[in-house]
């Protein structure tokens, strides 16, 4: 390693702006992410899927495909089902949750467009390609029940043995709402639509799965983000004893959710190289995964609010639905975003009348899973837009209703009125944080001075709550295998650097520099002396991965543990190898100090060496372990709570409806920042995922189901050119329960920033009396929303 | 097939050379594969990476005869004579260095997938030796898609370098 | 996707390439091929032969006089916008193409690719009808030149005939008066345009004496506006709104529902995109 004088001085550890290690690789075109990797004898996959909605399968002709160069194999339901255990996709801790079993290929109805139904086998993906075309698939198309509506009201049962297409419905309460909406002066009513999203990472899913038939062992590199889930996954529905199970994650270009759940494609994969005995390759195509990546929001909400003439808030009510698609996913389950939309709505504020449903509905559409954010940003969007409308009806400024509203910091921890507990939160001091950042008051006026022009800009500010890094308590209840813990084994090597492995993975986080950086202040080396890698079921502890923002929190908590077990270990050996008292040394910059008087004692190297070449010269009872294994789990936390508040600013041409984005803030409170380098990434990279959410992405399907906008030139992602310049800046309060105080922070920047653009459009409309409600905020929505206005106002003269 | 024929009726398999990364490379390359896919595959350079295919991403951006191109809309065929550069060679050349060098201090990329061609595009905007704002550098960078960053951090990078070489940019260092 | 299985051949020049579409129904010509080559990867297309003429000498010459620029058909979009010649004589070709696509696009596709295409969200062939360009159409039974603004026959659909390739592009160099704008709305820089318009108009101080107006985008193929065009002879600018021509643009576009964007709201776009157009003439007037 280094050992350069410049990264001894220099302070690397918990704090500072590092730059990640892995960078060097990955911009030099050195990164090895799924689809640059070969095996021997690999062969590649490709899926002939269902073209429709809905259809009922008459037959299949695999024989022309078969025949096709290059092909190695074409297989069907009748091949591969019968070799997986069933996936079913129900929480058990959700009574009433139902799924039907989810087939790996289409067995005798396709339920969505594009599900799998022949998996075609050969040397290349373009020979697959090519015979996929010839199989000949005879379809008796069906009525499809294609959105929520027509699940709900059509008749079309998706799943016959389940009577109708309720996945899920769940209604809570709290206090007395009724009671409260009935006394109200003010209440504020709104519908809100959401339409559907994808979260395109920029590599598509891929994995290439390689079971051995002498040993009855299978191997996958797998572009996911939990290869932990993956190896319970494969080893329980492939009935492969779990430890002969391995799964390797590689460079991964984007995860943000999307490559956690849980693909039947993927899986048949595995079931092809069992088969076939040779690796199999599976590297999606971007036209397949509009149609195949698990896709993302699809809701309807109908939500008010009730307030005294003062701007007290007394009383909230969330109805919500979800389109889901055809199934439940299985693990990662799509009641998620739901039940995360009616229990984070309104949690900012302190008011005791809560009530809400959230029903979670089968449609005949790829299956919805985790995307990030899950449902906060939803509860963000109604939570701030409807409290902005009450503030501008009531005459409030509304950072001035926030702070009369918020919960006050007195009445720390709480627990809100859907059940969030807030421990550690910090509403107060990121709003001022933000005001100021932004100039709050100059922009108003900036705004007041353009209206009068007639020019329409917007100010949104949205206050969010951020559940992060759940625990076992989350999962448990919900029969999911799923992990919380993870682990971090740490060895001196014996020429003093320091090498981890990690049970975390990384799709670009920084997470990896984030533990050295942690590792190198808990052992007191150099972050640049330290080498961390992750990702790999079979060599780490048992972990969970990346997902809901936990890695550093979790991970880096474990870390923190090792490495102070590894410093214990080191300064017992140099102390018996310099006969010096344990307790009067330290470690730093690479060398066992004496703590009173700062004076190096021996280098780790020095210690090295003689732990691991000459124990000769040890006592004879003296145990040298120089390399530790520490895991961490919170057995008690359902989440760490963070918070932020994000502030938009936009113009909108009332005569086109094109919005322009003129400045983005976000005050971001994740406790401890490990990195401000990596953590401003984060958010700024969020933040413009938010913003594709609010005014560009959505899946637009034909009234009976089939995708219409399925490639990269008419599904909009933000580009460079119309996104704004992005300001943070962070409060740190630190989480109480680990020694690291760190909480997560991956999916802040989404969260705020679709709060914050629903605002300020709408923010942007109220002179002209107008709303839009329906995101993408598309150019004609805008545009409709404002000629609504227009009738209204012209109808009421 | 008689000369005349084949004069008129071309083929499925094609030899080429070209120059790669300053290598001459003679090859037989299917007609039918892209750029992106003969440098991936038959040269195992696999810095370049697909995220579309259809000229959208910019993922596959390499250089073709001093100019970007995307890979996956370049028939490997038509490199034939030409010289070509990727993110291994401009790499190994230095040419990106203070690009590179730019980017991993302000963390302009994540995940890393959009990095090779970004930085491609990013130097051929630097090479034009241009006064340019932070508006023109996003613009510029318009082709490339980044779902990791937001593109405030790449802008920062691409304005200090140009800053740096003495090309005054406007822009956020 | 991966392209489906063609043949390829790179002829040696123009007469040979000639004979090669002639003799071969299925044979398609690829220059830049930014266009095509989406599609074959997309299998949207299956041609059985693709014939590169994307370096025959005879393609690629242009030429000047006082009273025409001839480009030839393989000017890449980069040019129009680099060119110094253009940019001065051509000034609308330069406006235009800063919206075509991409740097990468750019440095590859051709103008004739674009002419031959046909896109009619394509920013170059509405162009080529506004300046009142004439193409010079080659193949073995010789030369002709057909205009631009006869070119153009339905959607993706020109007058060029089998075994023809666009050989160059010929443009009248405007009279000193004639102003020039162009504008488009899409949802992001380089995205197909969802309207646009390329004006060349002839103006007395700030009056429209004549003009050429050419939409895309809201049409099926690129074509004169002439009821636009007539409705704004003799209109002073800037015009405070679109009275002069909120009834008559409809004779002249008539766009298509497209998933997510109505008809009527194009229309609506094309309107006030008209007015902003015709606005910015007076700004777009040759520096000399």
């Amino acid at each position: 390693m280094s050992g350069s004088n410049s990264s001894l001085e220099r302070h690397e550890g918990i704090g500072a702006r590092v730059p990640r290690r892995e960078l060097k690789r990955l911009l030099s075109g050195h990164g090895r992410y799924l689809d640059d990797i070969k095996l021997p004898r690999m062969l590649h996959v490709c899926f002939v899927r269902s073209p429709h909605p809905h259809a009922r399968l008459r037959g299949i002709d695999t024989e022309a495909a078969r025949q096709a160069s290059g092909v190695a194999a074409v297989f069907t339901a009748r091949d591969l089902n019968p070799l997986c255990e069933p996936f079913v996709g129900v929480a058990l801790h959700r009574p009433g949750h139902r799924s039907p079993p989810q087939p790996l290929l289409v067995e005798e109805r396709a339920v969505w467009q594009g599900q799998p139904v022949v998996a075609v086998i050969a040397e290349s993906r373009a020979e697959a390609e090519d015979a996929a075309e010839l199989v000949a698939i005879e379809w008796e198309e069906l009525p499809a029940a294609a959105d929520h509506e027509q699940a709900l009201g059509s008749g079309i049962a998706i799943h016959p043995e389940l009577g109708d297409n309720v996945a899920f419905d769940y209604a809570l309460e709290k206090g007395e709402p009724a009671k409260a909406f009935a006394e109200a002066d003010l209440v504020i009513a709104e519908e809100l639509r959401f339409e559907r999203q994808l979260a395109m990472t920029l590599e598509c899913r891929g994995l290439i799965a390689d079971f051995d038939p002498s040993e009855g062992a299978l191997t996958v590199i797998h572009s996911h983000q939990s290869p932990f889930q993956m190896q319970d996954v494969f080893s329980r529905h492939l009935k492969i004893p779990e430890h002969k199970v391995r799964v390797i994650a590689p460079d991964i270009g984007g995860g943000f959710g999307m490559k956690l759940n849980l693909y039947t494609d993927e899986v048949a994969v595995a079931v092809a190289s069992m088969l076939l005995g040779r690796p199999v390759k599976f590297s999606v195509d971007r036209l397949e995964s509009f149609l195949s990546d698990a896709h993302a929001r699809d809701h309807h909400i109908k939500a008010r609010i009730a307030l005294k003439k003062t701007g007290e808030i007394i009383a909230m009510e969330v109805d919500d639905v979800g389109a889901v698609g055809a199934y439940g996913m299985p693990m990662r389950f799509n009641v998620a975003e739901g039940m995360m939309t009616i229990t984070v709505a309104g949690a900012p504020y302190s008011f005791g009348n809560y009530k809400a449903r959230t029903r979670s509905v089968y449609v005949n559409k790829n299956l919805v899973g985790m995307y990030r954010g899950v449902g906060m940003p939803l509860a963000c969007v109604v939570t701030e837009l409807l409290t902005d409308f009450a503030a501008s009806a009531l005459g409030i400024d509304t950072v001035e209703f926030k702070r009369r509203n918020y919960w006050p910091k007195a009445s720390l921890p709480c627990v809100t009125t859907g059940g969030q507990r807030l421990e550690t939160v910090s509403f107060h001091e990121c709003l001022e944080k933000l005001v100021d950042l932004m100039d709050y008051e100059g922009l108003r006026k900036e705004q007041q001075r353009l209206r009068a022009q007639g020019v329409f800009r917007g100010i949104g500010i949205a206050t969010f709550v951020e559940q992060t890094a759940y625990g076992p308590p989350y999962y448990g209840p919900s029969g999911a295998p799923i992990s919380t813990q993870d682990g971090c084994t740490l060895r001196l090597e014996p020429s003093g650097a320091v090498r981890c492995i990690t049970s975390l993975t990384d799709q670009g986080q920084g997470t990896l520099t984030a533990i050295a950086q942690i590792v190198a202040d808990s052992v007191g080396v150099s972050a640049a002396d330290v080498a961390v890698m992750g990702g790999d079921s079979a060599i780490s502890t048992y972990g969970g991965g990346a997902w809901a923002s936990r890695g550093t929190a979790i991970g880096g908590e474990a870390a923190l543990k090792a490495g102070a077990m590894l410093k214990r270990n080191i300064v017992a050996l140099a102390a018996a190898i310099t006969q010096t008292p344990p307790e009067a040394l330290d470690i730093t910059g690479g060398n066992v100090i004496r703590s009173q008087s700062g004076q190096a004692v021996i280098s780790l190297a020095e210690v090295g060496r003689i732990g691991y070449f000459r124990q000769d010269t040890l006592p004879a009872d003296f145990d040298v372990q120089l390399s530790v294994t520490c895991s961490q789990a919170a057995n008690d936390k359902l989440y760490y709570m963070a918070n932020g508040v994000q502030a938009s600013y936009v113009e909108i041409d009332c005569e086109t409806g094109f919005i322009k984005l003129l400045g983005q803030w976000a005050v971001d409170d994740c406790g401890r920042v490990i990195n401000p380098l990596l953590v401003d990434e984060q958010v700024r990279g969020g933040v413009v995922q938010g913003i594709g959410s609010v005014l560009y992405e959505e899946c637009i399907y034909s009234d009976d189901g089939n995708l219409l906008n399925g490639t990269m030139a008419d599904y909009l992602v933000p580009m460079a050119d119309e996104m704004p310049d992005i300001q943070v800046a962070h409060v740190e309060t630190l989480e109480a329960s680990t020694r690291l105080g760190a909480k997560g922070i991956g999916e802040a920047g989404l969260i705020g920033a679709m709060g914050a653009v629903w605002v300020s459009v709408n923010d942007a409309l109220k002179p002209l009396g107008a709303k839009i409600l329906h995101q993408p905020f598309t150019p004609e929505r805008v545009l409709d929303a404002l000629a609504r206005a227009a009738a209204q106002r012209s109808c009421s003269r | 097939m008689p000369e005349a024929e084949r004069d008129l009726a071309g083929l499925e398999e094609i030899e080429i050379e070209a120059t790669i990364n300053g290598q001459r490379v003679k090859r037989r390359v299917k007609a039918r594969q892209h750029l992106a896919d003969f440098l991936r595959q038959e040269l195992e350079l696999t810095g370049t990476h697909l995220g579309c295919e259809h000229g959208i991403c910019g993922a596959c951006t390499v250089l073709v005869d001093n100019r970007s191109v995307r890979g996956c809309l370049t028939l490997a065929a038509q490199i034939a004579g030409r010289t070509v550069e990727t993110i291994e060679g401009l790499s190994a050349s230095g040419k990106i260095a203070d690009l590179q060098q730019a980017f991993i201090e302000r963390n302009a990329a994540q995940c890393g997938f959009c990095s090779s061609g970004m930085l491609l595009t990013a130097y051929e905007l630097v090479s034009l030796g241009e006064a340019v704002t932070r508006s023109e550098i996003r613009e510029f960078l318009s082709g490339n898609m980044c779902r990791c960053t937001g593109y405030h951090a790449i802008a920062d990078a691409v304005a200090a370098v140009i800053d740096a070489r003495g090309q005054k940019s406007a822009g956020r260092a | 996707m991966k392209a489906r299985n063609f043949r390829y051949i790179k002829p040696d020049s123009l007469t040979h390439a000639y004979r090669i579409l002639e003799a071969d129904a299925e044979a398609v010509p690829v220059a830049g091929g930014q266009s095509l080559l989406a599609a074959l990867n997309m299998r949207l297309s299956a041609p059985k032969l693709l014939v590169d003429i994307g370096d025959l000498t005879e393609l690629a010459t242009s030429a000047h006089s006082d009273r025409e620029i001839r480009l030839g058909a393989l000017t890449r979009h980069c040019e129009l916008l680099r060119s110094d010649l253009i940019r001065r004589k051509l000034p609308l070709l330069s406006l235009a193409a800063a919206h075509i696509g991409h740097v990468a696009i750019r440095n590859r596709g051709t103008l004739a690719g674009s002419l031959a295409y046909a896109d009619p969200a394509a920013e170059l062939p509405a162009c080529s009808v506004a300046l009142g360009a004439t193409l010079v159409l080659g193949s073995l039974a010789g030369e002709r030149e057909v205009k631009a603004e006869d070119f153009f026959k339905g959607l993706f659909e020109t007058d060029l005939r089998k075994g023809e390739l666009i050989v160059a592009v010929k443009f009248p160099v405007p009279a000193t008066q004639t102003a020039v704008a162009f504008a488009e709305l899409a949802r992001r820089h380089g995205d197909f345009a969802l309207v646009g318009l390329a004006a060349v108009a002839t103006l007395e101080q700030d009056r429209i004496a004549a003009a050429r107006l050419v939409y895309l985008g809201c049409v099926d193929r690129a074509k004169l506006a002439t009821s636009v065009a007539a409705s704004v002879a003799g209109l002073r600018v800037p015009i405070a709104d679109t009275a002069a021509f909120a009834a008559t643009i409809g004779e002249d576009i008539s766009p298509d529902d497209m998933p997510g964007l109505r008809a009527s709201t194009r229309l609506h776009m094309a309107t006030v995109l008209t007015r902003r157009v015709l606005n910015a003439l007076p700004a777009g007037r040759p520096a000399g």
